[in-house]
Parts: structure tokens; C-alpha cells; sequence
């Protein structure tokens, strides 16, 4: 009897140590994707604050280019209008877009160009572009090993016991650079 | 492997080297204790006491001013957004990338092409890239130099690197400490007595320990140099730009001042000049190979 009993409680214990391990794991992770998830969005909200001001400084310069003011506008409050993730992707890159063609117009004012105030702000828009970028890369490389750790077995049954659903990737026209692959030893 | 199980290994390490290293600091303070104290228990323990002690307070003190020291004794003031708007932006688009806290951002006044970074976690810590690094690298070669220290930061090298520099320093010193006593306090009266094999024990022990100590150290240092590659080009997604700055690095050629052999360890590429000795006791794998590793990603 004895044996018996204290094997079964050892395998028990096992299995519940395992549990909670696992279940703490996927709380990392999952608060993983929600952070960078509001790293992606504090660093968009900052380029739609930076915006006016460069439409403003770029103005004083360029005044009948309208038809990229308006466009960059338009792409700024679609931004603005966007709540799913997907639509947020998509409006981002229009953002990006309508943004290179400004910079392209503004090539052709070289007083622009010297422009203190502009040459800020341009340093700090493409900053924030590739933090959006950074942050995006880091948003995809936790959701891929959530969703890893959710497809796996023995994680999967964990995973389905609790409830842990896959997550969306944030996905963009944008080329994505490609995670690499490296081994460590 | 992802990089977020190197972290945890690494911490496991930490743990694991300060297991070895004591248990070989107690046996330095036992064997020791057993020469001069002629096998007195008290004074043995008063030895091993001792050791811990110092051990404990050295570990503590670099610990939480390690970083400080670092950043003073290389001359490093601060960077601001004005004039270093691009290095600031990198730094925090990568430490998004890592996602870890940004760390404070200093420049060092030399014109050789560095870095380094030192904090005891990442959310103390501190990266610092060369005046020489902002002007002669373009913009992606730096990044992927900040990508490399980023690497450092996240995987918690700096907290392994003070720890075995502090250990091996202590055992440096206590072998010291009794090839000295063996030299200028010998002929003691209670020596007589003792078993000669602890003696030539000791001896043996006082040259070896600190010898292979300090390999173990260059060794693990070397590692992690290749590990923070591996690091930053998953971070930086840019492999190629952190082998063109290494490449830049190896044509400049330059001697980072304001770097010893005490802070060597802690620097982007080996900051010392090349030679006999400092080739063989290098913290720094050989910047060919860590090139032509990149290259192959």
C-alpha cells in the first residue's frame, strides 16, 4: 500500500508542478504581446502628434503642394478612426507611404532642407518609423512564440485547459525583415 | 533557441559560478588556514571567515557602483537629443526591439571606433559608444554596434562578467596573499609540525587556482562576445551592418584609451592593442572569426 500511494501522490505532484509552471509560462508571454503591443501603440500615437507640426514647418516653405498636405491629412485621421489591429496595419502603412512622398516633395526646396526645425523633425519621424518597426518586430516575435507554445505538445493541452488562444500577427505590406536564425553555441 | 531562454541560462550560470568559486575560496582559506594555523580550528575558520567576508563585501561594492566606476573611469558624459538625435533614437528603437527599459545613453571622447555597456540588470543599465563610433560608422553600422551591446543587456552578461571578475580577483588575491606570507613569514615554529604534503598542496594550489581562474574567465568572456553577436542580429535583423562595423574596426585600428586590462572585458571589440600576450589572454574572440560567424547568418 504504501508504495503505491506515495507514487501516485509524487506522479500528482509532478503533474501539478508542471501546470503551474506551464500556466505561468503563457502569462509571461501573453503579457509579453500585450507590452509590445502598447509599445506599437505609444510610438504611433507619436508620429500622429508629430504630424501638424511638420505640415505646418513644410508649409512655410512649399505652399501650393496641397494635394500631399491633404493626402498625409487624410492618412493621418484614417489613423485616427482605426481600432482593430488590422485596420491600424493598414492605415500605418498608407501613414508611411504618404509621409515618403512629402519628404520626396521637400527634396526639391533646399531651404527647407536647411530648416533646423525640419531637419528635426525628420530625424525624429523616421526614428519613430523604425521604432514602429522595432516595436512590430517585437509584438510578431512574442506572438510567434505564444502561439508556438499553444501548438505544442504537452503546452497545447495546457494552452486549451485555460484557454489560451492563438493571437493575430501584425501584419504589413511593408517587407517584413525575416526573424534569423541563429544557434547560440 | 530563443534568445529569452540565453537570459535564463545565463542567470543560471551566475548562480552556478559563484558555487564553484566559493567552494574553491573555502578550500584556498582552509588549506591556508591548515600552513599557518599548524591545524588550529579557530585560526582555520578565522581564514575562511575572513575570505567570505571580503568576498562578500568586494561583491557587493562593484555590484551596485560597478557601473558608476565604469562610466567615470572611461570619461563618459551623457549624450542629448539635439546633437545625437540618431544614436538616441537607436538605442531606444532597440531597447523597444529587446523590449527592456532604455537604458541611459552616454558617449565616451575618444576617436577609436568602441562601446560598451554595464549595469547590473536592464533596468540599470548603461550603454556608451565612442565619439570616434558616431562619426567614422554609418547609420546602420551603428545600430548594429548598439544591437550587439543591446544583446549584452538583455541576456544579463554584465551581472555574469562583474561576478566572475570579482571571483577570480579574490582568488588572485588569497593565493597572493599566501605565496607572500610563504616568502616573507616563513620559518614560523608551528610550521614545523605540519604534514609537508599540505604545504606543496598549498603551493600547488596558489599557483595553479588563479591561472586556470583567470582562463575560465576569458573564456566565458569570449563566449558571451559571440553570444551578444547572435544577440543583436536577431534584434537588429541586421547581420551584415554589425560585420561591416567590426570590419570598419579591424581597418581603423585604434587603442581605446581610458581601457585597462580591469575593464577590457566589458568593451564592443578588444580595446587593448594587439600582441603576444594580449592575444593569448584576450577578452575578445578574434574579431576574423566574429566577422566571418556574422556572415554566415
Amino acid at each position: 500500500m504504501g508504495p503505491i500511494i506515495l507514487g501516485i501522490i509524487i506522479v500528482i505532484a509532478i503533474i501539478v508542478l508542471y501546470l503551474i509552471i506551464a500556466y505561468n509560462r503563457f502569462v509571461v508571454l501573453k503579457n509579453r504581446i500585450d507590452n509590445a503591443w502598447s509599445q506599437i501603440d505609444v510610438q504611433l500615437k507619436r508620429r500622429f502628434d508629430l504630424i501638424p507640426n511638420l505640415i505646418e514647418t513644410v508649409k512655410g516653405y512649399a505652399k501650393h503642394e496641397k494635394k500631399v498636405f491633404t493626402e498625409v491629412t487624410a492618412a493621418r485621421t484614417a489613423m485616427m478612426s482605426a481600432n482593430t489591429m488590422q485596420e491600424k496595419a493598414k492605415a500605418n502603412t498608407q501613414l508611411s507611404n504618404t509621409l515618403k512622398s512629402l519628404f520626396a516633395v521637400a527634396e526639391d526646396y533646399p531651404k527647407l532642407q536647411a530648416n533646423q526645425n525640419f531637419m528635426m523633425l525628420q530625424e525624429e519621424l523616421s526614428g519613430t518609423e523604425s521604432k514602429i518597426a522595432y516595436a512590430r518586430q517585437a509584438y510578431n516575435d512574442s506572438v510567434l512564440s505564444y502561439n508556438n507554445g499553444t501548438e505544442k505538445f504537452p503546452g497545447s493541452v495546457v494552452a486549451g485547459m485555460f484557454s489560451f488562444k492563438q493571437r493575430e500577427f501584425f501584419k504589413t505590406d511593408e517587407t517584413e525583415k525575416a526573424p534569423i536564425k541563429v544557434k547560440f553555441e | 533557441m530563443n534568445a529569452f531562454d540565453e537570459s535564463a541560462i545565463n542567470k543560471f550560470k551566475s548562480y552556478f559560478l559563484i558555487f564553484c568559486f566559493t567552494l574553491v575560496i573555502v578550500a584556498l582559506g582552509y588549506v591556508f588556514g591548515m600552513i599557518y594555523g599548524g591545524g588550529n580550528q579557530s585560526i582555520i575558520i578565522f581564514f575562511m571567515i575572513i575570505a567570505f567576508i571580503i568576498s562578500v563585501i568586494i561583491a557587493l561594492i562593484s555590484f551596485y557602483m560597478g557601473d558608476k566606476a565604469a562610466l567615470s573611469m572611461s570619461k563618459a558624459y551623457p549624450a542629448n537629443r539635439r546633437d545625437h538625435a540618431h544614436y538616441i533614437n537607436s538605442v531606444e528603437g532597440l531597447a523597444i526591439a529587446a523590449q527592456i527599459p532604455t537604458p541611459k545613453i552616454y558617449i565616451l571622447p575618444d576617436e577609436a571606433i568602441n562601446a560598451f555597456s554595464t549595469g547590473r540588470d536592464p533596468k540599470n543599465a548603461s550603454i556608451a559608444v565612442t565619439e570616434g563610433a558616431l562619426k567614422k560608422l554609418n547609420r546602420v553600422e551603428l545600430e548594429g554596434v548598439i544591437a550587439h551591446e543591446m544583446g549584452h543587456i538583455k541576456n544579463y552578461d554584465m551581472r555574469l562578467m562583474t561576478i566572475t571578475v570579482i571571483l577570480v580577483g579574490l582568488i588572485v588575491l588569497l593565493s597572493d596573499f599566501f605565496i607572500r606570507g610563504m616568502i616573507f613569514g616563513g620559518g614560523r615554529d608551528d610550521n614545523r609540525e605540519l604534514n609537508p604534503i599540505f604545504l606543496i598542496i598549498g603551493i600547488v594550489l596558489a599557483i595553479l587556482a588563479p591561472i586556470i581562474a583567470q582562463l575560465i574567465q576569458l573564456a566565458i568572456s569570449r563566449k558571451r562576445e559571440y553570444a551578444a553577436d547572435a544577440e543583436g542580429a536577431i534584434l537588429g535583423r541586421n547581420p551584415e551592418a554589425l560585420a561591416s562595423a567590426l570590419k570598419k574596426i579591424k581597418k581603423d585600428g585604434l587603442e581605446t584609451k581610458h581601457a585597462s586590462k580591469a575593464t577590457a572585458h566589458m568593451y564592443f571589440s578588444n580595446p587593448l592593442k594587439k600582441g603576444f600576450w594580449n592575444n593569448l589572454s584576450s577578452t575578445h574572440p578574434p574579431i576574423e572569426e566574429r566577422i566571418r560567424r556574422l556572415e554566415a547568418m
